[in-house]
């Protein structure tokens, strides 16, 4: 699991972290705290061709649906099996095990802090 | 203050509140009397002028509206129909009738929401899903769908979203329900798809289909035609596209299953077991998908979890693909099932088990390989050569003549074409041990001038392909084998209604869900066998009293609603919304004006209406509400000048969803008219509106109205409903027409004169039957005929001081958000909680739960704001049940401050460990923090009369991360 620091964010409750040209997506715990049980995640295929900022995947829970945002553009060369099998690992591992999509990218554009991304959730 | 308008009559029984009660009511709430306190929570500007020459006559006893009804019901006229086509006779159990059908205990109850307090209803619905699953020879299948017509609508759009191939192509096969091609029809040109009818049993080996993305196939035909239809699924799949099959559940007993032949969707209705055909329904309808396609199901699905103890315990499963949650970006706008149906259906099963259905099976097959024999031994031509149950004769130019000889005898014959008719038997023309009623037989052979004689025929004789016998096993729980004895149905019957929280044990405080009664006298004739046991397709001068009554509904609830033409045919509120949008759809495209597509819809509005509009081919703009909770004006006129000339409508919901009557509603009206848009007004919650505003008279142009809320049908533990549609007269021909309709005007007799009323309704169909749900609009009936214009403006009155007293009652111990005018609210009041979990912890889902070791339904949770409770009393609950709620809630409250105060610990006490079993407080030591008694007789009055749940806490999550849909193994329950 990275610092919380070190990763960058989306206004969308999404973290990013940037390892060479492979972005690794999440949610964020504020994200998971406000969906509450995650029951089911839909992940694009590895392979699939990603837009930035537009949907990719759906993240469900026993009461709400959130939708999956792309960060950044590219192409997706990994997505989290152990999480289509454990939805739970997002509530328990948001930023560890809960990852959901690597995404490889040629260009990377600006993303929150985590003192951005904090004054945006006002927590 | 004596009620002006009524002594010792039904208004008087409906309404729980008498005038002591509603005079301390008053007191309470700063008003002197019913009038003052309604005329100032409804806007000035809206209030209703009377009515001259209002159509609803005065009030009749409960003894003379039953006799006015025996009267309507003499004039249908029962004979034996073999008209087929999806609606066929069959014998209800007595002890079904009985325990299910006429008891309260299944019919008063809600929607099983709240999973503790629904266990019985829930494993009924389990046994349903299990039925049809394994029949089908499918994995999962929902709680039921309305009718066959719209499941198979629903079967296609969820084809359309798994394909995985881009056409817009779905193939319907020739020899489908007439029925079910006009829903298809109607339904897929709103949403862009294209319908190709292909003859698919004339293909032949190695099959050549258009690419598509998915094919609907009914089996058997329309025809009476059993074909294998293995090698069409499999051409449809082969191009990435679903193959539905229409099956019927009866015949797959001895049938190979659609699961066998390849088809990834089975849909239907399982009316033929048990549920008389009642002029059309209601009946459930079923959907059932092979593995991997659980989560693209519509509706409501029943799945095992466990409680907080760990035991199995059953619950609503994957509630986040349903379009409350969903909103515009819901795949279906489906959520009423017809769970009293689908319970007497599963219960048949129970009953007869899987040898008896398939003895069923057979007679009705050897009874009609025997008359094919006879027929064609006499120079007939039977065209299909395949059949289960249905034969299609043909005679050059005698179909009429032969159709009319039967009715001489009363059997209803389906006449194709001058050629050919047709003919379907069932259950009732078998007789109990084989062979078919003698009297029919003989009346049928006279119809077709058979003479007695030799022909070849032999039991063992039958037309289905060897290929298509069924030899894989169903029904194999030991629910469908052990119930065989009637004592020990009767039992089983008892022992899951004992399990439900219903309306006979107490208040059902939902908001937006209309808890009232359901009379005893509004209930009687819905059995009756002149309103049981018509075919919908029955010939126009066999139904004049159904006719005459529909006439009568149509005439009342347009005066009540300010409109000028009603159709009864959506069997749901999301049916009726869907009809009015698509009505106004036709209206804009009809003045050509098809760019109007946008759907304006508040942030508040249920999320229903959403997917509704997108499902009518609509697009959806939200418009914003502001802190009071009502439409944001500035934002509407912004909307309306961003979109122009595209505003298709505006949907709005009166009073509005957050219970408040909205003061400036004329000028929102106003606004989308200026702009060349209709007004559609949901009418969910005209029970707090009946008698005082009309939506017509305020700017609407089309609204549906809830039969299962405002006029006292049921809830069913989650339908049947009915959902009519009304309108102004100028989208009178947009409103939905029907094939088979017995009259195409509306009303079919004007009140007044006799005449066929003014209105034709040429729109397409949105339900299977022409009328909807015909058999229960008795109970609409006798409550507007008991009630009159008075009594229904009373009923309103003291729904809307109930809402009040318990509003001002509550208000120092639990916020309540909005009011409008004078700080008053409607008919309900939403109960802020998010206060009382920053202070103590405890949240609306703990209060829920702990409502129920109280003895109470929770009100409605987090709708329409999270974090809420929304109470709706009801005019029908009397002013004791009033308070042993408002009694509840504050001795919850207290408890909560218990727990602020650390009196008892935040992990530990009586509300987080709610609801408690009977086991739970007697099983081993007891070692919380607080007593025995705390927990479950919290009050001294639960001590007579206590409601035991029969599980802890359900654990929602569970159930969803492991998806289990049909009955868990007996050994699951061991302890």
């Amino acid at each position: 699991m990275a610092e919380k620091s070190e990763l960058q964010y989306t206004a969308e409750h999404e973290w990013v972290l940037v390892d060479g040209n492979v972005a690794t997506v999440g949610i964020t715990d504020f994200a998971a705290g406000k969906l509450g049980d995650i029951v089911f995640v839909d992940l694009p295929k590895v392979g699939a061709t990603v837009a930035e900022g537009k949907i990719v995947g759906e993240i469900e829970s026993t009461k709400s649906v959130g939708e999956l945002f792309a960060p950044v553009a590219g192409i997706v060369v990994e997505s989290n099996d152990a999480v289509a099998d454990s939805p739970e690992l997002v509530n328990s591992d948001p930023f560890g095990d809960g990852w959901l999509v690597k995404i490889e990218f040629t260009e990377l554009p600006s993303m929150l802090s985590l003192d951005e991304y904090t004054a945006l959730t006002g927590e | 203050m004596p009620n002006p308008f009524i002594s010792g009559t039904f208004a008087d029984r409906h309404i729980g509140t008498d005038d002591a009660a509603q005079a301390s009511m008053l007191a309470a709430v700063g008003y002197d009397s019913l009038e003052s306190l309604v005329d100032a929570a409804v806007p000035p500007a809206i209030h209703q002028t009377p009515i001259v020459n209002s159509t609803i006559p005065a009030p009749a006893s409960e003894r003379e509206a039953l006799a006015e009804l025996r009267a309507l019901a003499g004039a249908n006229k029962i004979r034996r129909s073999m008209i087929g086509l999806g609606y066929y006779d069959t014998i209800t159990p007595a002890v079904i009738k009985r325990n299910v059908l006429e008891n309260p205990s299944w019919y008063t109850a809600y929607t099983p929401y709240q999973p503790e307090i629904s266990q019985g209803r829930l494993e009924a619905l389990l046994n349903f899903q299990t039925m049809v699953a394994d029949l089908a020879g499918m994995t999962t299948t929902n709680a039921s769908m309305l009718d066959e017509g719209t499941a198979a609508v629903e079967g296609m759009l969820l084809a359309r979203r798994a394909a995985r191939v881009e056409s817009p192509v779905f193939i319907v096969d020739a020899d489908t329900f007439p029925q079910t091609k006009a829903l298809l029809a109607n339904r897929a040109e709103a949403l862009g798809i294209e319908l190709v009818e292909i003859d698919l049993a004339t293909l032949g080996a190695n099959p050549e289909l258009p690419e598509c993305f998915g094919a609907l196939i009914q089996y058997p035909g329309a025809t009476g035609r059993v074909w294998d239809s293995s090698e069409v699924i499999a051409a449809v799949k082969a191009h990435g596209g679903l193959a539905v099959v229409a099956a019927d559940l009866l015949a797959l007993t001895i049938l190979k299953s659609p699961g066998e032949l390849g088809a990834d969707v089975a849909v239907g209705t399982t009316q033929r077991f048990g549920v008389p055909m009642g002029f059309g329904g209601p009946h459930a309808g079923y959907m059932s998908v092979r593995k991997g396609l659980e989560r693209q199901l519509p509706g409501r699905l029943v799945g095992v979890s466990q409680d907080a103890a760990g035991d199995p315990a059953y619950r609503l499963s994957l509630q986040a693909r349903e379009q409350h949650i969903r909103r515009e970006k819901a795949t279906s706008n489906i959520c009423t099932a017809q769970v009293l149906l689908a319970v007497m259906a599963s219960m048949y099963a129970v009953y007869h088990g899987p040898q008896g259905l398939k003895r069923i099976a057979q007679r009705i097959h050897h009874d009609t390989a025997k008359f094919a024999a006879r027929l064609t031994a006499a120079g007939y031509t039977v065209e299909n050569e395949t059949f289960f149950d249905t034969l299609s004769v043909t005679k050059k130019g005698q179909a009429q003549a032969i159709a009319a000889k039967a009715l001489e005898s009363d059997i209803l014959l389906y006449v194709v074409d001058a050629d050919t008719v047709r003919l379907s038997f069932d259950e009732v023309s078998t007789q109990p041990y084989g062979g078919m009623l003698a009297a029919q037989e003989n009346d049928l052979a006279e119809a077709f001038g058979l003479e007695g004689g030799f022909f070849s025929y032999s039991p063992d004789d039958t037309t289905i392909p060897k290929d298509l016998n069924r030899t894989s096993e169903y029904l194999t729980h030991p629910v469908f084998n052990t119930h065989r004895s009637e004592t020990s149905m009767m039992r089983y019957l008892k022992y899951l209604a004992d399990k439900d929280y219903a309306l006979d044990r107490g208040m059902i405080p939902l908001g937006s869900c209309t808890m009232k009664l359901n009379a005893a006298t509004e209930m009687e004739a819905v059995s009756w066998p002149e309103f049981a046991g018509i075919h919908p397709f029955a010939p126009a001068e066999d139904v004049s009293g159904y006719l005459v009554m529909i006439s009568h509904l149509e005439s009342w609830l347009t005066e009540v609603t300010g409109y000028d033409t009603a159709s009864l045919q959506p069997n749901a509120g999301s049916q009726g919304e869907l009809a009015g949008l698509l009505a106004i759809r036709g209206y804009h495209r009809a003045n050509g004006n098809p760019e109007r597509t946008i759907c304006l819809i508040p942030s508040s509005a249920h999320g229903t209406n959403a997917a509704s509009a997108m499902l009518a081919g609509m697009r959806v703009v939200v418009v914003a509400c502001d802190d009071l909770g009502n439409v944001d004006l500035d934002d509407l006129r912004a909307k309306i000048a961003e979109h122009a000339s595209e505003i298709a409508a505006l949907m709005i919901t009166y009073p509005s969803t957050h219970g408040v009557y909205e003061h400036e509603v004329r000028e929102i009206t106003q606004a989308v008219h200026d702009a060349g848009g209709q007004v559609y007004v949901d009418g969910a919650n005209l029970n707090a509106l009946l008698g005082y505003a009309r939506f017509g008279d305020f700017g609407g142009d089309v609204s549906h109205l809830n039969l299962h809320k405002t006029f006292c049908i049921p809830h069913g533990g989650g339908g049947p409903g009915v959902g009519p549609v009304v309108a102004k007269a100028h989208l009178a021909k947009f409103l939905p027409g029907h094939p088979m309709a017995q009259s195409q005007h509306h009303p079919a007799f004007d009140m007044q004169t006799g005449a066929a009323g003014p209105y034709v309704h040429a729109g397409g169909a949105v339900s299977a039957a022409p009328y909807g749900s015909p058999s229960i609009l008795p109970i609409t009936w006798a409550y507007v005929r008991m009630m009159g214009s008075a009594g229904l403006k009373a009923a309103t009155g003291a729904a809307v001081l109930s809402a009040n007293y318990i509003a001002v009652r509550l208000r120092e111990h639990f916020p309540v958000l909005y009011a409008g005018d004078n700080g008053l609210v409607a008919h309900e009041c939403i109960l802020d909680l998010r206060p009382l979990k920053e202070a103590t912890g405890i949240d609306n889902n703990d209060v829920a739960k702990r409502l129920i070791d109280y003895g109470f339904h929770a009100p409605t949770m987090s709708f329409p704001v999270s974090g809420t409770l929304m109470v709706e009393p009801t005019e029908s609950e009397d002013l004791a049940e009033l308070d042993r709620f408002i009694d509840a809630m504050i001795a919850i409250k207290e408890e909560a401050d218990a727990v602020a105060a650390g009196t008892w610990p935040a992990d530990d006490n009586p509300l987080i460990n709610a609801p408690h079993t009977a086991h739970s407080v007697i099983a081993g030591d007891w070692d919380h923090s607080y007593s025995r008694e705390q927990a479950v007789y919290p009050l001294s009055s639960l001590v007579s009369g206590k409601y035991w749940p029969p599980v802890r806490r359900v654990d929602n999550a569970y159930g969803d991360r492991n998806l289990v849909c049909s009955c868990p193994p007996i050994e699951a329950f061991a302890h």
